[in-house]
């Protein structure tokens, strides 16, 4: 495994909705070094552990990454306050992406409100190939919909309150629905109780599915084994495993919710 | 260019800053950084007689200028420590500290006999960890306790013995003496405070352990009280730590009497703190025209 650490530019942001902010940033090393599914861990000014952002976008031959991210706390908080120009304190790309199939026909990336960035490489590196299931409480945190278009996947959005999207109620309603028709994979990042369904409905069909856990975390390199994770070995033993480093991206049957 | 050497229990040093138990694991993830060989020593995770799973997450928490935590001593044990872990660690030409910790004095004893027949250079005792429900701060909190855990280990082994210290007594002084008594050569300290917080809003700690131990540049000025007072109670060494993430947080603490530092979650704000608090030592050094690190020691003057 190989970091990169130091301050880099952010060059582009964005109010994206409510409390919700993309932001690029100007790092070429780490947007050559960077896969789909893995992690930037920032550092607000001023806090003393660092934040686990996804990354949103991936461009290496303009050298940046892109990251999207909701304000949860005074760190995050924090970091919606800067501003282009100002340099962000990163190490990064970090932890362990979703796997590619370049087979796969048919994958469906299922995204649970400020899940949904992560699945933004997935659906550039599918294309046509994917469907993006996206879940948000209401209108007002719908964010990312044209983005995953504009990379040809089909685009589903799902409100708790049926304020906005094609669908009221949770993912899972269209997640079943193409699982009976047969997909080649599921990736998934959301909401614990999210995760679990739709790790549960694929592993009920047979069908092939990773999700992308989160957990307070303080290294972000494996070392201090704070962001546990509960799974269970090849044999069935269960072991703790650390979302910084053997994740965030896990084999929905390895983790036990 | 300060000389930065300093001797420890007969233990040379290249510099006296070590990454403190826990925030380091093996070694192996801060090699992507800087060569190990960079650090004065690394004190390695906290390891038991049978491997540990720790406990459940969350397991980290920010608090103002500092951190909880609640790992458990998530550890693979001493066996798998000594045959995947030590002979890498052994390679990396830096002094390597083996933390070792235990439910009963007994298997502290048995941990300490096992490294006794390896090379590694100095065994730290942790009699102090708050994340575990036997043994661990149940020895640190008593004179007793700690005398009777440091005799055992003190009989199992001839390395280089480092007690690591509770905060979380009324008097570390005294526990300081105790171990002391019974042959430690140096000890260490301080370690993490017990604390707690609650999110109010679901009314549960932010810990699922509930409660786990504060470490961080909050608990500095705790560290170098203790050090002193420690350093005026005992002949022995010690090392200190305890919120230190510059290097002149590593002179004070060494004014205060610490002859080396350890680094704890400086780590996790930067991966780099470690080598950067030795450059900033070195320029603190050559700035005040101290020729060596080793003339500050215990160089406080007191009103």
């Amino acid at each position: 495994m190989s970091y990169t650490q130091g301050v880099f530019p952010i060059i582009e942001k964005r109010a994206l909705a409510e409390d919700t902010f993309s932001m690029t940033l100007h790092c070429p090393a780490m947007a050559a070094a960077a896969q789909p599914g893995q992690f930037l861990h920032i550092l607000p000014a001023g806090y003393g552990l660092r934040r686990p952002i996804s990354i949103a976008g991936i461009d290496p031959d303009k050298g940046t990454l892109r990251i999207v991210f909701a304000v949860r706390g005074k760190g995050t908080d924090a970091l919606a306050g800067m501003n282009v120009g100002d340099f962000m304190d990163v190490l990064g790309p970090v932890g362990h992406g979703f796997t590619l199939l370049p087979e796969a026909q048919h994958v469906v990336l299922v995204g649970g409100g400020i899940g949904v960035p992560p699945m933004l490489p997935l659906a550039a590196y599918y294309g046509a190939r994917a469907t993006a299931v996206s879940g948000f409480r209401s209108f007002r945190q719908v964010i990312l919909q044209d983005d995953l278009a504009a990379c040809g996947a089909q685009t589903i959005v799902c409100t708790e309150d049926g304020s906005a999207g094609d669908s009221k109620g949770f993912v899972t309603g269209p997640l079943e629905a193409m699982l009976s028709e047969g997909v080649d994979a599921v990736y998934a990042c959301g909401p614990g109780p999210m995760l679990r369904a739709v790790a549960d409905l694929c592993i009920r069909t047979g069908t092939y599915c990773e999700v992308s856990l989160e957990e307070r975390m303080a290294c972000g390199v494996g070392a201090c084994l704070g962001c546990a994770c509960r799974t269970k070995d090849e044999n069935g033993n269960e072991q703790y495993l650390h979302v910084c480093k053997n994740g965030p991206v896990f084999k929905a049957e390895e983790v036990i919710w | 260019m300060a000389d930065l050497s300093v001797n420890l229990c007969g233990v040379p040093f290249k510099n006296p800053i070590i990454p403190a138990s826990g925030v380091f694991g093996y070694g192996r993830e801060y090699e992507a950084f800087y060569p190990l060989s960079r650090l004065g020593g690394i004190a390695t995770k906290g390891t038991t007689g049978q491997r540990r799973t720790g406990n459940l997450a969350p397991r980290i928490a920010e608090t103002p200028a500092g951190m909880l935590n609640s790992v458990g001593l998530q550890n693979p044990g001493i066996d798998a420590f000594i045959e995947k872990e030590l002979p890498n660690l052994l390679t990396k030409d830096t002094v390597i500290l083996a933390n070792i910790a235990g439910a009963t004095a007994e298997e502290c004893a048995e941990v300490a006999a096992k490294l006794d027949s390896t090379d590694v250079h100095m065994i730290e005792l942790n009699i102090s960890c708050p994340n575990v429900k036997q043994g661990g701060a149940a020895f640190g909190t008593s004179c007793e306790m700690a005398a009777q855990v440091t005799a055992a280990v003190r009989r199992a082994t001839k390395k280089p013995l480092v007690v690591k210290l509770s905060p979380n007594v009324t008097s570390i002084t005294d526990i300081a003496k105790a171990v002391e008594a019974e042959g430690a050569d140096a000890v260490s300290l301080i370690n993490t405070l017990l604390g707690m917080r609650i999110d109010v809003r679901t009314r549960r700690p932010v810990l699922h352990n509930n409660v786990g131990g504060l470490s961080g540049p909050a608990i500095f000025p705790v560290a170098v009280r203790m050090v002193w007072q420690v350093a005026n109670a005992v002949k022995i060494p010690i090392i200190g730590m305890g919120g230190v993430s510059s290097g002149e947080d590593a002179a004070e603490l060494m004014m205060a009497g610490a002859s080396a530092v350890q680094v704890g979650m400086a780590c996790f704000t930067d991966p780099y703190a470690p080598v950067k608090i030795i450059d900033g030592l070195d320029a603190f050094l050559d700035q005040n025209k101290i020729p060596a690190v080793r003339d500050i020691i215990g160089t406080v003057q007191p009103w």
